[in-house]
């Protein structure tokens, strides 16, 4: 009888313990509605805490990047991290601090980025995103504007002389199997009425591998996955990428909802190397154009109007910061992928509108 | 128990052995017959190969001009140039404190503690280093060299405690002299952990979470072993959780999901803190299954015989059965340990810079593509360097302790 009370009290603890070690694993299950409950806080908290006063009181943004991605996000030789997200990260830095440096870039898988946002461990997300609708509305994400319009490309042997996508009647393409991109591959050449045999590999090593074989005619994944692999290749210079995009892929900041003030700060700074571009102002003649009677010039680099004090910063010249420590639009771009890099990227898609391209940026009012 | 004369007896009559000539050992072991003869061609014929096709893409194809000049970014991630003499002398005290300890633990110059100091005068001859990091190598050695004679001197007595004294205290102005205590400015400016990478971080990762997750181990065998109901069903709990969760799930936990359950406005916890919380956690639980083997394997007779004698439950736990428990079971708790330095390898997926992460990251840099193969085996040479020395070390404590002989 003693024996068994205590075997009813083993039992009591164990199933206690057991009882709060299920709690503690069904919680990462209730991570949403921790989340929700978050956001439904947020105007009480805002009064004290938007993001904007905790990075400055932090004294760094915290942005969630990439260090594996080749031209947008790695570690240099000497452990800076570098690449076309990277200095749009360092742009917001610039444009909050006047210092472009006032940054810690927090490398991130795909899968646990938007956690890390959504826990508040980040600020910002710049990160070869893809804007989706899904990520827009059920994941709690503001996207930005787009920085890098991104899309499954093509890659080509020169001497074979295709550039388009009925050039490719019959041909061989090498392809990753399980991807969107095979599904995107498939879609865009019925579409297109063209015939073709896919040549379906387990990953991009040995897809791109049989390519430079010879095993295919043509090889596809993200374009600007085909600029870093194209100069692995044995003759880089023997393969070209034509002007074929098959899919979309904005990529682009993202913030959390639910924070306004921070959404626009994170746009206009992303706008403001739009629009320097487009003014044909950069980092080395900003200076000329501090005299500058142009309304629409004044208003960009702060000598007319307090527009940033619209997105909550004091300094009036913030996106003269931008560009005076990273440039406009294409220098960034143009220092990251464009020709004097082994990319030497096409700009396409994301030129300026008024150079066919459909970077568009709103007027500074 | 038999005593040491007895062991010298069954060396005495053990039969002698064979007369070792190379051809005669070809003959038994590679010749001996047909079949055998014929593997024995086979398998030479696929180890040449492999190792022709191996030198001729080490020698003509590689790109070695990677390892050069990422190298500074491979040994210690993204800590600050200007700090890195930091590193250098918290590798001269490690010099200091090994010869030290030697001192302490067996007093005796043997030719293991020679080779000890022989490491990093070998490692000058490295044709990559520059003279700065040769002599800084030198001075490692010399250091070692020099405690060791010193120590003589020291008023201490010889002990194993007083040797883990020395590396705890060494443990402690280590971290202080590499995180630095003077904020932004002043001799020692503050580098926060993030900066801290390749081998300096897997190689602190790795030994924390041993020498840390080792004593919480042996605790929660003993605890499972324990007669008090709540905290063996504690330990058992925690031992059958941990098991049951891989060690990836657990960094994320910490990474990730840490900060939604801490109230807002709640500091955050140093992420390379955290990790090697998780990889403790982790590793002590299988260090606690190890250790019940070893305490399991003690016979019924050493618990009685100890209180017989009188002996606190204390007293016998750590005097008569953890040394023996714990003799019985080195092999498996290397072997574990070995395990733990490579799994430091998944922080990678966290986002910290260890030597995969560095690796990684240094194949992504738009100078340097298309160089995983060179990367990635000079990452699998180091590893196997420190899982090798690891595994080495114990076969000699083995040896010295009498494992499978007593």
């Amino acid at each position: 009888m003693k024996s068994m009370r205590k075997l009813n009290k083993a039992g009591m603890i164990l199933s206690m313990v057991i009882g709060m070690i299920i709690a503690a694993c069904m919680s990462p299950a209730a991570g949403p509605e921790v989340v929700e409950s978050d956001e439904a806080a947020a105007p009480a908290m805002q009064e004290t805490q938007t993001t904007l006063s905790i990075v400055q009181e932090r004294g760094h943004l915290v942005c969630i990047g990439n260090a594996q991605l080749p031209g947008f996000g790695f570690l240099d030789s000497e452990g800076n991290f570098s690449g076309f997200d990277v200095d749009y990260c360092r742009a917001i830095a610039a444009a909050i601090f006047g210092d472009a440096d006032a940054l810690e870039v927090r490398p991130a898988s795909a899968r646990e980025r938007f956690t890390i946002l959504s826990s508040g461990e980040g600020d910002v997300i710049i990160r070869n995103t893809t804007w989706t609708m899904s990520r827009d509305t059920d994941l709690g994400m503001n996207f930005g504007p787009t920085t890098f319009y991104d899309g499954q490309g093509l890659m080509v042997r020169k001497e074979s002389g295709v550039s388009t996508l009925q050039d490719l009647q019959g041909a061989s393409v090498c392809v990753v199997t399980g991807t969107t991109t095979e599904l995107n591959l498939a879609d865009q050449f019925a579409a297109a009425g063209v015939a073709y045999e896919a040549v379906v590999f387990e990953d991009f090593d040995q897809s791109f591998n049989a390519y430079d074989e010879g095993r295919c005619d043509a090889v596809t994944t993200d374009k600007s996955s085909l600029v870093s692999r194209q100069t692995t290749l044995t003759a880089p210079a023997d393969h070209v990428i034509i002007n074929v995009t098959l899919s979309k892929e904005p990529l682009g900041p993202a913030v959390r909802h639910g924070d306004d003030q921070w959404f626009d700060l994170v746009n206009w700074v992303v706008y403001a190397t739009m629009l320097a571009e487009e003014a044909g102002i950069t980092s080395e003649n900003i200076d000329s154009f501090m005299d500058s009677n142009d309304p629409n010039i004044g208003k960009l680099l702060g000598l007319e109007g307090d527009f940033c004090a619209k997105v909550g910063l004091e300094n009036a010249g913030c996106f003269a910061d931008v560009i005076r420590l990273l440039g406009n639009y294409a220098e960034i771009y143009d220092r990251n992928l464009g020709p004097d890099t082994v990319f030497d990227l096409p700009r396409g898609l994301n030129s300026l509108y008024t150079d066919g391209g459909i970077l568009y940026a709103p007027p500074i009012r | 128990m038999t005593t040491a004369a007895d062991t010298s007896l069954d060396r005495s009559v053990m039969p002698p052995s064979e007369r070792r000539t190379l051809l005669g050992w070809m003959r038994r072991n590679l010749f001996s017959d047909l079949l055998n003869s014929a593997l024995t061609v086979v398998a030479a014929a696929v180890v040449f190969l492999v190792a022709l096709l191996l030198l001729r893409w080490a020698l003509t194809t590689a790109q070695w001009g990677v390892i050069p000049a990422n190298f500074n970014l491979i040994m210690r991630g993204q800590y600050p140039a200007e700090e890195a003499w930091r590193l250098w002398l918290a590798l001269y005290l490690l010099g200091g404190v090994i010869g030290l300890m030697w001192r302490l633990i067996s007093g005796k110059f043997s030719t293991a503690a020679l080779i000890v100091f022989l490491i990093p005068l070998a490692l000058r001859e490295v044709p990559l280093f520059s003279w700065m990091t040769r002599f800084h190598l030198l001075v490692v050695a010399g250091a070692g060299a020099g405690a060791f004679y010193l120590g003589a001197y020291l008023p201490i007595q010889r002990s194993v405690r007083a040797a883990v004294y020395v590396l705890l205290g060494y443990l402690v102005v280590m971290l202080v002299i590499l995180r630095g205590y003077s904020g932004d400015a002043g001799p020692m400016p503050t580098v926060t952990t993030i900066l801290w990478g390749g081998l300096l971080l897997s190689l602190l990762l790795a030994f924390f979470g041993i020498t840390l997750s080792f004593p919480l181990g042996v605790a929660l065998a003993l605890g499972r072993q324990s007669k008090l109901p709540a905290i063996r069903i504690i330990s058992v709990t925690y031992i059958e959780f941990i098991r049951g969760v891989p060690l990836i799930s657990l960094l994320f936990m910490g990474q990730v999901m840490l900060q939604l359950f801490l109230p807002d406005g709640f500091p955050l916890v140093d992420r390379v803190l955290r990790a090697l919380v998780a990889i403790i956690l982790f590793s002590a639980a299988y260090t606690a299954e190890n250790v019940r083997g070893g305490l399991q394997s003690i016979s019924r007779g050493q618990y009685e015989a100890a209180q017989a004698l009188g002996l606190s439950t204390y007293r016998t736990t750590m005097h008569i059965i953890l040394p023996q428990a714990l003799r019985a079971v080195i092999p498996v708790l290397v072997g574990q340990f070995i395990s733990l330095f490579k799994d430091t390898t998944l922080v990678a997926l966290v986002g910290l810079f260890d030597l995969l992460g560095i690796a990684r990251t240094i194949t992504a840099n738009p100078d340097w593509l298309g160089t995983q193969q060179e990367v990635f085996v000079v990452v699998a040479l180091l590893f196997w360097i420190f899982s090798y020395t690891m595994s080495y070390a114990s076969r000699r404590i083995e040896q010295r302790l009498g494992v499978g002989e007593r």
